[in-house]
């Protein structure tokens, strides 16, 4: 297990350095700095690397304990994509079709949240693929912010990925990448799921570069 | 002398002019008050990344051939990347993407590694000119193409196929000049990069009239013909350090100097078609690493051709 720790460690740093180097992302804290109170980072999703991109940018010690949530099926299992998933990403695994016989994937992210960790999510649901700039979130941001009314909804708008490492290619085209963090939202009292998810989706596009800052 | 004591004697001279510029930039900030005067913070902050840069070409020099050739390779690939960037490229255009990075870039280094003349001074405007408008074809998607297509080998041309010509200095067989390549390459970045200084310094001097308000609001009349005479002059003093004649010396670096000007204008039009200011944000202060080479890409393959056809053996 130990050695398994170290060279989950050494494989993160590497992954760091490459995005480093291929993209040069730099962070922008416009909205809010970076804190290590439990939030919840939801951002627009066009490619693979997204998750290590925010990741990236975060401070080094926040990294250990800011996980990103992702699909069971495609990251579970056995196998190197299992390892980066679960050791080095220390991803949280939901299942797409959640199981009755298991807590529901809210629960568990928001357990996950009490134990002090943050959370990358991707309120879209897949990954982005067509030429709409953001695709209808799910009503699954909607639920988590009713379970965890007290944490943090940070917008990180993570721009020009997509055509770095774009859907079929896996070898990334060396552009330039950056990470925007919004301003963080909280649910209002009595605000519904309609409200709530548009005022994040709109809070996510504010983000977007060229669009006047606010 | 030697090029080991020139290249002492030029080091000992740049960094005599930062300290001074240094001291300046830190008493124009205490006299501004402790209110951050934008402008100041600006000149300071270029005065730093200078110090930086410096010190990165100094150390590559230290390495001869391959610490320069890799420190060039290594400016084109942030060059083309910020170039890139900004260029409206699609899907389909993800191979041609990668042969520009991973096949074009090292190719044309690698052959001014070897010193293939024939082949580095054409590989990129005939062979990368052809190959890349047949593989975003074979892409398959036709919207924008001539507009994509164009955008991917501009940027392969000005970011390494003329950038290049730096090192490829270091090819040049020059009759009583062998082993002091390196110094001409050094006689261009100081008379191109004092240009592009002193144009600034006279601008924010003496600056009223623009010469291009469309494309650049920073550029004055003033500040041209004081920058540009005054680096000539400066590169008539460093005549010493090259092949030629002190009257030589300063009509090749006005010739530079004044191709460094258009660069910076060309470069400036192509970020204004594209909606931004700078180029990136590399090199604090400065902007992208392509704001700060723009002049050097123009002036380059000019001063190459020039120091080959007359100088060369």
């Amino acid at each position: 297990m130990e050695s398994k720790g170290i060279a989950a460690r050494f494989v993160a740093s590497l992954v760091v350095g490459f995005a480093r180097l291929v993209t040069a992302v730099r962070p922008e804290w416009r909205g809010c700095l970076p804190s290590p109170n439990p939030r919840v980072y939801f951002a627009n999703h066009a490619s693979h690397g997204d998750f290590v991109l925010i990741w990236t940018v975060l401070p080094p010690a926040l990294r250990g304990a800011t996980r990103p949530v992702a699909a069971r099926d495609y990251w579970g299992g056995s196998g190197l994509r299992a390892f980066v998933g679960k050791n080095v990403f220390n991803a949280v695994l939901i299942d797409r079709v959640p199981d009755p016989a298991l807590p529901h994937p809210i629960e568990q992210l928001g357990a996950v949240l009490r134990r002090g960790s943050s959370l990358i999510f991707f309120p879209e649901g897949t990954r982005n693929t067509t030429d709409e700039t953001l695709l209808p979130f799910k009503s699954g941001l909607y639920r988590l912010a009713q379970e965890n009314p007290t944490v943090e909804f940070v917008p990180v708008w993570i721009d020009n990925l997509s055509r770095v490492m774009p859907k079929g290619h896996y070898l990334p085209v060396p552009l330039l990448c950056s990470v925007t963090f919004g301003t963080p939202i909280l649910l209002a009292e009595a605000e519904d799921k309609d409200a709530f998810l548009t005022r994040a989706r709109h809070a996510l596009l504010a983000l977007r570069p060229g669009e006047p800052a606010q | 002398m030697t090029a080991k004591s020139e290249f002492f004697w030029l080091s000992l001279g740049v960094a005599s002019v930062l300290i001074v510029a240094t001291i300046i930039g830190h008493l124009l900030a205490k006299r501004a008050g402790p209110e951050p005067n934008a402008v100041i913070v600006n000149l300071n902050q270029r005065i730093y990344a200078w110090w930086a840069m410096v010190g990165l070409v100094a150390g590559a020099f230290l390495f001869g051939k391959a610490g320069v050739i890799l420190l060039f390779a290594f400016a084109s690939f942030a060059a083309l990347r910020e170039f890139l960037t900004l260029t409206p490229t699609r899907l389909a255009d993800h191979w041609a993407l990668l042969a520009v990075f991973l096949l074009a870039l090292p190719i044309q280094y690698y052959l001014i590694w070897i010193e293939w003349y024939g082949l580095y001074s054409i590989f990129i405007p005939v062979y990368g000119f052809l190959f890349l408008s047949i593989v975003a074809a074979i892409g398959g998607d036709t919207t924008r193409f001539l507009a994509r297509i164009s955008f991917v080998q501009w940027g392969l041309m000005i970011c390494v196929f003329c950038l290049s010509h730096v090192p490829a200095f270091l090819t040049l067989d020059i009759p009583g000049y062998n082993g002091k390549q390196l110094l001409l390459i050094a006689f261009l970045v100081i008379v191109v990069q004092g240009s592009d200084v002193l144009q600034y310094v006279f601008g924010k001097l003496f600056g009223r009239h623009k010469v291009a308000p469309n494309l650049s609001p920073s550029k004055t009349w003033e500040g041209l013909v004081g920058g540009v005479l005054s680096a000539s002059l400066l590169g008539m003093a460093l005549w010493k350090i090259t092949p030629f004649s002190p009257v030589q010396a300063g009509l090749i670096a006005l010739i530079v100097c004044l191709m460094g000007f258009f660069g910076g204008l060309v470069m400036s039009a192509i970020k204004r078609d594209r909606g931004v200011k700078d180029w990136g944000r590399m090199i604090e202060g400065h902007g992208g690493i392509l704001d700060r080479l723009d002049s050097v890409i123009f002036a380059a393959p000019i001063m190459f051709h020039i120091t080959r056809y007359w100088f060369s053996a």
